[in-house]
């Protein structure tokens, strides 16, 4: 197959789209004044930059799921540890402005008593240590997880369903207060970010910005790994992973690659999205939050990247709707949404999109074949 | 001058008390002694109320135990000036203590109370033993033997030989053998042969009292090298027989966690097991069953079926839940057969719609399921103290167990089930219809997720979130034991749970249950089908 181009015409027009909100929210935020009916309230600013950090998530996880069939239940796991990272680091700023004024130790480290700061929160005073935590232990989580999985041949619903006991087996862990993260309350009252005020509204826009940039940045990494002849192999991989792998591809270095990469991007996500909603507790870790995540992808349509922060965005905008005006029925909705989708909308709103407007041909266009791998129960041929 | 003052207030004391016990005596032959005791009352300090206690028990007088009762509920009071004492009984009126009498000529404001310290108070307590050690009543007298062996009271080493001598009943024989022997051990004096009895005595006993009987017995300052010696094997052995009743103690906790993760686990071992099926909402047809439970219940409470609703809410649990699955089926899965991960997502829609559908109709809190007479209570065998609910439902998931194999083994139902499972098309130009028996067959394993949901009613709050709780654990049990093997489900519920309650006492119940979730995920690294994985062509299949 000949190499694809990076950005295709949808593409462009994400992109277009994430620059102008980057720059036009802070303005009609900030220089617009309250009274004018463009004006956009900090919490507008502050909900919307939150759908952006699950648009992010929602990427990351298309990137495995809809280019290399690898469905995880469990990237709530590296956005929160993403989230924690971020957080950990804005605890550090608090320094003596807890309510104990400790200016050594987090408030609920007082609380129990510590005297020392555990080795694990070490180095997190520094703003660039901190950003390398949010990218190194979901990453090296993900290697050192998926290395394992991945060589084992763990495939279709047995990665799954691993992946959602990792995530779980985290949220028990977090819930520990000896884990020295917080425990049940995790990290909160957060003061500020790089010497400004975490609540003011300058911030909030730029956190806004912030996301923009952090999910075009992900959206040309992926859209580039997709085109190359990595991401190539990647949906040869998706598609028929035995002959993948007697065409001589090192099938676990691809997935395990690209799970690690994906990793990253979620732990990006999750520490964008704790300054934002200014807390971070073990409930992201919930196995719940990650089915969701990905419900967002088959929304806007799987494989398609622009379609899964589509579906992102909009299902958790149809969330803050509904839980709003009928929360008895959100769920219904969610639920319902979930078994729609797969049952008459496979390819997502994106692909219902590209179905309605594509040219007539004599033949219909044959439907993505279903993956081999994925007709059977897994089957991973023990050697 | 306190110090002065005190030997001239036993004196009169004393003097006093022959004064009551001349008077007593021109009555009653046996009221001497007794007046005598009673007189320590009166005298309104500690160490004298102690030696009344004595006195008042060797006295061997009828109104001993309810003046002892009064003096430790502090109904006891006396008349500072005619050092008489009397028992204030529940209705208030005033009774001699010595003769139980009533008084009815004095009134209880000039009376003082006798005082009471936590001293007096065991005190009182060994002496009721004391007296209840020669109760004509069998039970009280046994009671009465175990206490005097936890309390290892020297003092009540008298009244433990002369019940002894007197003893019949070979049970409270051995109490009380027990019991002496405990006294000598604890007290740490006396000849050689007599504390190398009681350190056998203690030893064949072999619990945890008898254990740090023996260890007291064996760091006497004056013990012997025989006696150090025998105290120190005693106690090895006693520690040897605890640890094997922990043990068994662990693995019966185990068993029942095992039998608990068998339960929830059982029905998706034939969804996800046998048909492939993957199933989130599984754990809802576990709450669908328990709530039948608590509906059947509030139905049946009034009607003389009442007690039996359990059992009738098994077969309603059965038929509602596997009739949800039946549709679920029909209506969603059928559709997504060859898609597994597209079947994980609308199952778990599906098990959205049917938590708020509960919390809708029964709303979000918990609903009272009351457990049958018969689930209540525990019994002891041996060192092993066992519940009678979990033991019930380590009984019920064996039946579970048993009428399922017995389906899928010995019923046309279950052949043609298993005949679809190996061979779809073979069994479809049999004469098989495929599609109603895919139907039944998850109509089965959402049934008995609904009978698993009967039992977990008993133990768990029956919420709408009541299913999530066991989602993960019955998956990881399923993967575990290898996928379309329910010998295999078994053996991994069953490890699990044992594995889970070991590493309880060493690593706490969160670390445990990471460390089970960690090795499940280690485990299918390494062996990715599962203990007992399929050989052959249903592997093909």
């Amino acid at each position: 197959m000949p190499s694809q181009r990076i950005l295709s015409g949808r593409g462009l027009v994400f992109l277009a789209v994430l620059v102008a909100a980057a720059v036009l929210v802070p303005v009609l935020s900030l220089a617009v004044p309250p009274a004018s009916p463009f004006h956009l309230s900090a919490y507008a600013v502050t909900l919307v930059g939150k759908y952006l950090c699950y648009a992010l998530l929602a990427l990351a996880l298309d990137l495995v799921w809809g280019y290399c069939g690898i469905l995880s239940l469990g990237h709530g796991a590296f956005f929160a540890l993403g989230g924690y990272a971020m957080g950990m680091y804005l605890m550090r700023q608090i320094g003596a402005r807890g309510t104990y004024a400790n200016p050594n130790l987090p408030d609920f480290m007082v609380f129990l008593n510590w005297h020392d700061l555990p080795v694990t929160w070490w180095g997190f005073s520094s703003f660039t240590y901190a950003m390398a935590m949010v990218l190194l232990v979901p990453g090296l989580l993900a290697l050192v997880f998926g290395y394992f999985a991945f060589r084992s041949r763990v495939t279709g619903v047995y990665l799954s369903i691993i992946t959602q006991a990792l995530t779980y087996a985290l949220l028990l862990a977090f819930f520990r207060n000896e884990m020295g993260f917080g425990g049940n309350n995790g990290l909160t009252d957060f003061k500020d970010i790089l010497g400004f005020d975490i609540q003011s509204a300058g911030t909030r826009a730029a956190l806004f910005s912030a996301s923009c940039a952090a999910l075009a940045l992900g959206y040309v990494v992926a859209a580039a790994v997709t085109a190359s002849k990595f991401g190539q192999v990647l949906v040869a991989i998706r598609d028929a992973e035995s002959r993948t792998r007697f065409l001589g591809y090192r099938v676990e270095t691809y997935k395990a690659a690209v799970f690690t990469l994906s990793a990253m991007m979620a732990g990006v996500a999750g520490a964008l999205y704790v300054p934002q909603v200014g807390i971070i507790n073990p409930g992201e870790f919930a196995p719940a939050n990650s089915i969701e995540a990905v419900i967002w992808v088959a929304v806007g349509g799987r494989g398609t990247l622009v379609g899964a922060a589509l579906g992102a965005v909009l299902v958790n905008w149809g969330k803050t709707f509904f839980t709003g005006v009928f929360p008895e029925y959100w769920l219904f909705l969610l639920g319902g949404l979930f078994v729609g989708v797969t049952l008459f909308l496979p390819q997502g709103i994106l692909g219902l999109v590209d179905r309605l407007t594509a040219p007539r041909r004599p033949e219909p266009p044959a439907e993505r074949p279903v993956a081999p791998d994925e007709q059977v129960l897994p089957a991973p041929v023990a050697e | 001058m306190p110090r002065k003052r005190m030997p001239s207030t036993r004196i009169v004391a004393a003097l006093l008390a022959l004064l009551a016990g001349i008077g007593a005596g021109l009555g009653a032959a046996r009221a001497a002694p007794v007046d005598d005791a009673l007189a320590h009352f009166a005298a309104d300090k500690f160490p004298e109320t102690d030696v009344g206690i004595d006195a008042l028990v060797a006295s061997g007088a009828p109104t001993a135990p309810a003046v002892l009762g009064a003096l430790s509920d502090g109904r006891l009071f006396f008349d500072p000036g005619s050092r008489k004492v009397y028992v204030v009984d529940a209705a208030g009126t005033l009774d001699d203590a010595a003769t139980g009498a009533k008084a009815a000529d004095v009134t209880q404001g000039g009376l003082k109370k006798v005082r009471l310290n936590n001293a007096i108070r065991s005190k009182i307590a060994a002496a009721v033993g004391g007296l209840d050690l020669v109760s004509p009543d069998r039970t009280k007298r046994l009671a009465a033997a175990d206490t005097a062996f936890a309390a290892h009271d020297a003092k009540a080493r008298g009244a433990v030989e002369a019940a002894l001598a007197k003893e019949e009943d070979p049970a409270i024989k051995a109490m009380l053998v027990q019991a002496r022997a405990a006294i000598v051990a604890a007290s740490g004096t006396g000849p050689e042969a007599e504390r190398l009895d009681a350190i056998a005595t203690l030893k064949a006993r072999g619990d945890g009292d008898a254990l740090n009987l023996v260890d007291q017995a064996g760091a006497a300052p004056d013990a012997s090298p025989a006696v150090k010696a025998a105290a120190a094997s005693a106690a090895a052995a006693i520690r040897f027989t605890l640890a094997v009743w922990q043990a068994l103690q662990n693995a019966w906790y185990g068993l029942s966690l095992g039998s608990v993760l068998l339960l929830a686990a059982i029905g998706l071992a034939i969804t996800f097991g046998v048909m492939g099926i993957i199933n989130m909402a599984h754990g809802e047809m576990v709450m669908i069953g328990a709530y039948t439970t608590y509906v059947v219940q509030q139905a049946l409470a009034s009607s003389a079926l009442g007690g039996a609703s359990l059992l009738v809410a098994v077969p309603a649990a059965f038929l509602v839940a596997g009739a949800v699955g039946i549709a679920i089926e029909r209506l969603i899965i059928r559709h997504l057969y060859g898609r597994p991960l597209e079947t994980l997502l609308a199952t778990w829609g599906v098990s959205l719609i049917l938590q708020q559908l509960v919390r809708t109709v029964f709303g979000a809190d918990n609903r009272p399921v009351a457990a049958p007479a018969f689930m209540a209570g525990s019994f002891h065998v041996g060192g092993l103290e066992i519940t009678a609910g979990r033991m019930w439902i380590v009984v019920f998931t064996v039946g579970v167990f048993a009428a399922l194999q017995i389906v899928l083994r010995a019923t046309p139902f279950g052949l043609r089930m298993r005949a679809v499972t190996q061979n779809r098309r073979m069994a479809s130009a049999m004469g098989i219809s495929t599609g109603r028996i895919d139907a039944l067959a998850f109509g089965l394993g959402s049934g008995i997720a609904g009978i698993a949901g009967v039992a977990l009613s008993q133990i768990d709050n029956v919420s709408p979130n009541l299913g999530q709780s066991y989602i993960i654990d019955s998956f990881m049990v399923v993967v575990f034991g290898g996928v379309g093997n329910l010998w295999g489900t078994l053996v991994a519920a069953l490890s699990l749970g044992v594995a889970d309650k070991f590493l309880e006492p060493f690593a706490g119940a969160v670390l445990a249950k990471i460390a089970i979730l960690v090795f499940i995920v280690l485990f299918i690294q390494k062996r990715p089908r599962g203990l007992f994985a399929l050989r052959g062509r249903a592997v093909e299949a």
